[in-house]
């Protein structure tokens, strides 16, 4: 992909493209933009992929005020801004479907059509249970077997990476905990604002995500005027690194409804 | 240099440490019965005064969901021991002022004790161990500068007499900040802050506020008490700061006999030992420099108190962790620390902890008071600072 710093609001963040036709924004989960992965290659064989480090993932900043996900919003709507593109598909996955969830709750008219790929971000439940297991609370592996439908995709060699690699990875874990801590995942808010994503809207789950629940995932969707659900089978809560071919052809049969 | 008792108030009767999965933040409290909780609470409150009546200071702490140290609310003991002593100088160390969500309520609660102790309170502000932060449910991201705004904000609302100020900061915000009671001691009580790091005390320096850091030892602790003295210096200070800037606290057991002062010391390990805590408590996301999180992924220790937990009483000793043995021994070891890490002011005993009963700790208290204390003082007075091994 190409990449390019843009400062957005005072931020310099880090753009990538990549393929031709109709463009697609991409906003990427809490493990942070990989350029390397296939499903953006497979979604760049149809589109203009369009996609950025969220601040504090990869290279891209992060100034104090910055600290939720209504901040990212207004980040990803100022992207928008400064490339000239008045409305956009958005694909978002977990922590990024929860920003495309704020940005189309603000502006409808910037999305024609999404895709969210088990995003977190609303509160649905009673004031005595989470709406996701504590991330916070758990080893490692047990994070690994609830993220995945096959764990040993969560392995990586620390050795084998550079001190650069390592840093994006431990900067990125530690900018998903700023925005994911308190209020656990959701902006109590959210719920009450998303009559007004009336773009249609996919829902995409992986039938082993051990994150975001089914039950879940079908309350988020009922908030949204125009929105139905997919499960993609032996793909966990990472369903686009995991099964990105099923993912993506799912997508883009969605999108290309249009 | 000055003296300080100190007991982290543990209730040391659990289950096996097999059955549970950590000693923090999720311990079930079924586990504590509040009537030994409360006989507890007598004994450690005793034996502080055992210690003011032997002439030395008091130091207390909190923690939180946590049987190593029961009292999550050091004000409220502080303010009990406040009206219960008469002479010793009192050191809340600290406040976890990035973990308490209203800094002004800190300002008020330290300057009420300061008041209701006529002018004895000295405050520290600590940024808690990463286990703080679930039972706080702090934010770990950012807790350095949360500190840090509170700090000064507390400072401020000592120190500002003439009606109500505004803060509008990243963190906090008051429109009408006026506290009453305003402190005893003017312009305000001595501060310190603790910090475990070169890069932390730095900062500390530069403030000039009292740094006190915790089982450092040997190898640790003179980085961290340059980096004091650097940031005292880079902050426009033309003098070296005095000795009374730093402070540091060892575990620390005397006894009238090689036996006793053994069997005392096995027992204060239970500090370094009882401490079973999964790594997603030890370190959470943020609390640590990204720097730090890169050599954790490479194989570094994640903490401190990860690297001594097995230590014991000749090793814990060694390592500048301990100071314990006979009134000679431990006196040689006080004098050869002092001298390793270029000198230090206050000595923040750990006395008590664990299994170490009444008649144990006020053994220790006693034989450190009589027989350490003063010898320690004729010592270092007007000692030459050694130079720094760092």
């Amino acid at each position: 992909m190409r990449r390019e710093v843009m400062t957005i609001a005072g931020v310099a963040v880090e753009c990538f493209t990549a393929g031709e036709g109709r463009p697609l924004l991409v906003l990427h989960d809490e493990l942070g933009l990989s350029p390397q992965a296939q499903f953006l290659d497979f979604l760049a064989q149809r589109r203009r992929v369009v996609a950025m480090s969220l601040p504090g993932f990869g290279k891209s900043d992060l100034p104090l005020w910055i600290d939720c996900v209504d901040d990212l919003s207004y980040i990803t709507l100022g992207l928008l801004d400064r490339i000239g593109i008045n409305a956009i598909d958005i694909v978002g996955c977990s922590l990024g479907g929860w920003v495309a969830a704020e940005l189309t709750s603000k502006s409808p008219e910037r999305v024609t059509r999404l895709v969210l790929a088990a995003p977190y971000g609303v509160k649905l439940g009673g004031v005595d249970r989470l709406e996701f297991p504590d991330l916070f609370a758990m080893s490692k592996t047990a994070i690994a077997e609830k993220s995945f439908h096959s764990p040993s995709f969560a392995n990586f060699d620390a050795a084998a990476l550079s001190d650069a690699g390592l840093t994006t990875i431990v900067r990125n874990r530690e900018s998903f905990t700023l925005f994911a801590w308190e209020p656990y995942l959701h902006n109590p808010k959210l719920s009450h604002r998303l009559e007004r994503a009336v773009a249609p809207t996919l829902f995409i789950r992986g039938a082993s995500d051990g994150i975001v629940s089914a039950d879940y995932v079908a309350g988020y969707a009922a908030l949204f005027p125009n929105a139905s659900v997919t499960e993609v089978p032996a793909a966990g809560h990472f369903v686009h690194l995991e099964q990105p071919e099923a993912f993506v052809s799912r997508t883009l049969d969605f999108l290309d409804r249009n | 240099m000055k003296f300080w008792y100190f007991s982290e108030t543990a209730y040391p009767e659990l289950p096996p440490e097999a059955t549970y999965n950590s000693i923090r933040v999720t311990l079930p409290n079924v586990n504590y019965d509040p009537k030994v909780g409360a006989a507890l609470f007598d004994r450690y409150l005793d034996e502080w005064l055992i210690a003011e009546s032997e002439g030395l200071n008091l130091m207390l702490n909190e923690h939180h969901q946590t049987a190593t140290c029961v009292d999550p609310a050091a004000p409220v003991v502080m303010a009990a021991l406040a009206r219960l002593t008469t002479r010793a100088r009192l050191l809340i160390l600290g406040n976890p002022i990035s973990n308490r969500r209203d800094p002004i309520r800190v300002a008020e609660e330290m300057a009420l004790i300061d008041v209701l102790s006529h002018g004895r309170l000295e405050v520290g502000f600590v940024r808690g161990v990463p286990y703080e932060l679930a039972a706080a449910n702090s934010n770990p991201v950012r807790s350095n500068e949360r500190h840090w705004e509170a700090l000064d904000l507390i400072i401020k609302a000592w120190t500002h007499h003439a009606g109500p100020f505004v803060h509008e900061g990243r963190f906090f915000h008051h429109r009408n900040i006026n506290i009453w009671p305003r402190p005893y001691q003017q312009p305000h009580p001595p501060v310190w802050v603790s910090a475990t790091s070169p890069s932390g005390s730095a900062r500390v320096g530069s403030a000039g506020f009292v740094q006190a850091t915790f089982l450092t030892g040997f190898r640790g602790t003179p980085g961290v008490f340059d980096s004091y003295r650097r940031g005292w210096r880079d902050a426009g200070r033309t003098s070296e700061p005095p000795l009374d800037r730093l402070a540091y606290a060892p575990l620390l057991y005397t006894g009238d006999s090689k036996d006793t002062a053994r069997k005392g010391a096995e027992k204060l390990l239970w500090y370094l030992k009882a401490n079973k805590v999964p790594d997603y408590y030890r370190n959470p996301p943020g609390y640590l420099p990204v720097e730090m999180g890169v050599r954790i992924m490479r194989g570094a220790a994640p903490q401190l108190a990860a690297s001594i937990k097995d230590l014991g009483v000749d090793e814990a000793v060694k390592n500048g962790i301990m100071f314990a043995g006979t009134p000679n021994e431990v006196h040689d070891q006080v004098v050869k620390f002092y001298d390793h890490v270029g000198g230090f002011g206050h000595m923040l005993m750990m006395g008590q902890a664990g299994f170490l009963d009444h008649d144990e700790t006020a053994h220790g208290i006693r034989m450190f008071a009589r027989e350490v204390m003063p010898r320690l003082t004729e010592t270092l007075r007007d000692r030459a600072p050694q130079r720094s091994a760092a």
